[in-house]
């Protein structure tokens, strides 16, 4: 008969995560219980929770072990993944905090609580050690985000927006659970780690045609959530229409914690087969950043224009995995890391532009807002400079960490490829800064002066893109050890 | 091995083909969505079959959890067609081009 352990309860091993779920707990008691002038302090309650998970996360960094018999890995890369959710949820509650006054549908409980909860599955999709707990950490994460991209319940391209996504991410979802089916049909193991000795040690199962099927079917389901072409086409839609801080929340958190399952699945679970998807993932690089960059030129809002970047973004992370080195996936977890402060940053100047129930987000209403507004200016400038990869910005050392090492790999096209759509992708981001430096407005528009939280969100976006591009070698080092202790 | 294992998995697959069949060329949110549910359905029958076949118990517990989520995305999906179906009079998906698609 099958015996059952109950596993025991480590309760460090998922401290920060715990944390995250308790304080969105707590946002939706005092919700309900504190009455009008209580929802004013639900920001700051649960930017308190999310820094006491940063702080449970240093502290219990240098953990390494597997719990929950094998479904959670406390490992280094899921202790980098958890950083950068924190960080994008920290700086996403700040810019929340201002982007209220603008958009008053998201001065709500459920709105905090279901941010909260979107980071504790991107946060558990990092640390997953079974494919169980990818799936329902996704799920996690995705069903808060369907809801946070449609909340702002009177504007039918919020709501529109909301629709898309769910349908085209359950159907992903479909697609990502069938390819698990099919490899544990292959393997009888859903054990991430059980699955790479497995593979190991059954070579001739490797090109059986249901594991080859099963990685098809989940690189679908995967490649859906990275937003790798040729399954992109949701992404401009959904980001356009969400509202603008949850569209920075979902275009660094989410795609951090896919690329984090992908890395652990096909490099822990798939390892032996590395060769084979080797091929595919090459072209999906190339195109993903290019047609990413291309599409981007032509756009006249700024949301859909940093959807296409962000598209772009994972072609060039893309790369980074198809070289899949040790030093290749540092370079994703540094590029992740310096991406997520850069577009966070810029999506919350985004944020920032509009007024009680207006918002400014078409590239035109940029002109001449560095001399009208100089502080969004200047932190647009900076976060734009970053994802061009111009130095002293952190996207130049990304950059740089992840075209070197596909270099000395020999990957020499795709490292080509991916420098002149680097040189592609300056012509729109200068674009914005020559808008708002060398332009007259051609509208006349009034935003609401930033609050503290908003100042305080860019400049530390701002302090962390300078300090990771001068500076880089704290973090690189904090990647490098990561990589090194993925279980 | 269990008796017709091939049969179960033929099944699976036919219903996974169906649901995304299904969800492709459907245009109303609804039938879409139950098309969804129909893949699901397929991958959960592949899991019991596997499941069986390497006298393991993941695939169930996959099962249960497959089917935890699938009502958890039924109760947001639902709710997002109820809003859009007062705001836009309609949940036909050829109708929405407010957004490019």
């Amino acid at each position: 008969m099958l015996e059952f352990v109950v596993p025991a309860l480590n309760l460090k091993a998922i401290l920060p995560q715990l944390l995250l779920a308790l304080t969105a707990l707590t946002v939706l008691l005092v919700d309900v219980f504190a009455g009008k002038e209580g929802k004013t302090s639900l920001g700051a309650l649960s930017l308190i929770g999310v820094v006491a998970a940063l702080i449970a996360l240093i502290l219990t960094r240098g953990s390494h072990e597997s719990a929950y018999a094998g479904m959670l890995m406390a490992d280094g890369f899921g202790f980098f993944i958890t950083l950068i959710v924190c960080c994008v949820a920290f700086l996403s509650i700040l810019a929340s905090m201002n982007y209220e006054r603008i958009c008053p549908e998201i001065r709500a409980g459920e709105y905090y609580c279901l941010l909260l909860f979107a980071a504790f599955g991107m946060s558990f999709m990092g640390n997953a050690g079974n494919l169980i707990m990818i799936f329902v950490a996704l799920e996690t994460m995705s069903i808060s985000i369907y809801v946070l991209a449609g909340f702002k319940r009177d504007n039918l391209k919020s709501i529109e927006s909301a629709l898309k996504y769910f349908l085209l991410g359950a159907f992903a979802s479909g697609f990502l659970l069938f390819g698990f089916a099919l490899v544990y049909g292959a393997s009888g193991t859903l054990d991430i780690v059980k699955l790479g000795s497995f593979f190991t040690a059954h070579p001739d199962t490797l090109h059986h045609p249901m594991v080859l099927g099963g990685i098809a079917l989940m690189t679908v389901g995967f490649g859906f959530k990275i937003a790798m072409f040729p399954f992109h086409m949701w992404t401009p839609d959904v980001y356009e229409g969400a509202p603008t801080v949850v569209t920075g929340f979902m275009a660094t958190g989410v795609k951090a914690a896919a690329f984090a399952a992908l890395i652990r699945v096909f490099f822990v679970g798939f390892g032996p087969l590395q060769a084979d998807w080797t091929a595919i993932m090459w072209v999906a690089a190339l195109l993903t950043m290019t047609i990413g960059n291309i599409v981007a030129i032509s756009q006249t809002n700024i949301k859909r224009m940093l959807a296409y970047s962000s598209i772009a973004h994972a072609g060039y992370l893309l790369i980074a995995f198809v070289v899949g080195t040790d030093l290749a996936r540092s370079g994703i977890l540094f590029y992740l890391l310096a991406y997520a402060f850069a577009n966070i940053g810029a999506f919350s100047v985004v944020s920032a532009m509009g007024k009680k129930g207006e918002e400014y987000s078409e590239l035109s209403d940029f002109a001449g807002v560095g001399f009208k507004y100089p502080f969004l200016g200047l932190m647009m400038t900076v976060f734009l400079f970053s994802m061009a990869g111009i130095p002293p910005a952190a996207g130049f050392m990304g950059k740089f960490f992840i075209f070197s090492e596909a270099i000395k790999s020999g990957y020499i096209w795709l490292a080509i490829f991916g420098v002149i759509n680097s040189v592609i992708s300056l012509y729109y981001y200068l674009g914005v800064i020559v808008r708002m430096y060398f332009q007259e407005p051609e509208r006349e528009i009034n935003i609401v002066a930033p609050a503290g939280t908003m100042i305080a969100a860019l400049s530390i976006a701002a302090f962390a893109v300078l300090q990771m591009g001068i500076f880089p070698s704290y973090i690189w080092d904090l990647a490098r050890e990561s990589v090194k202790m993925i279980m | 091995m269990i008796e017709n294992q091939s049969i179960y998995l033929a099944l699976s697959v036919v219903l996974f083909i169906i649901g995304a069949a299904g969800a492709v060329c459907r245009r109303n949110a609804i039938v879409v969505f139950m098309c969804i549910e129909i893949m699901l359905c397929g991958v959960s029958i592949a899991f019991v079959t596997f499941s069986r076949a390497h006298h393991s118990l993941d695939g169930i517990f996959m099962v249960l959890f497959v089917m935890a989520v699938a009502a958890a995305e039924a109760a947001v999906g639902l709710a997002i067609f109820v809003l859009m179906y007062r705001k836009h009079g309609s949940i036909d998906l050829d109708k929405f081009n407010l957004l490019k698609w």
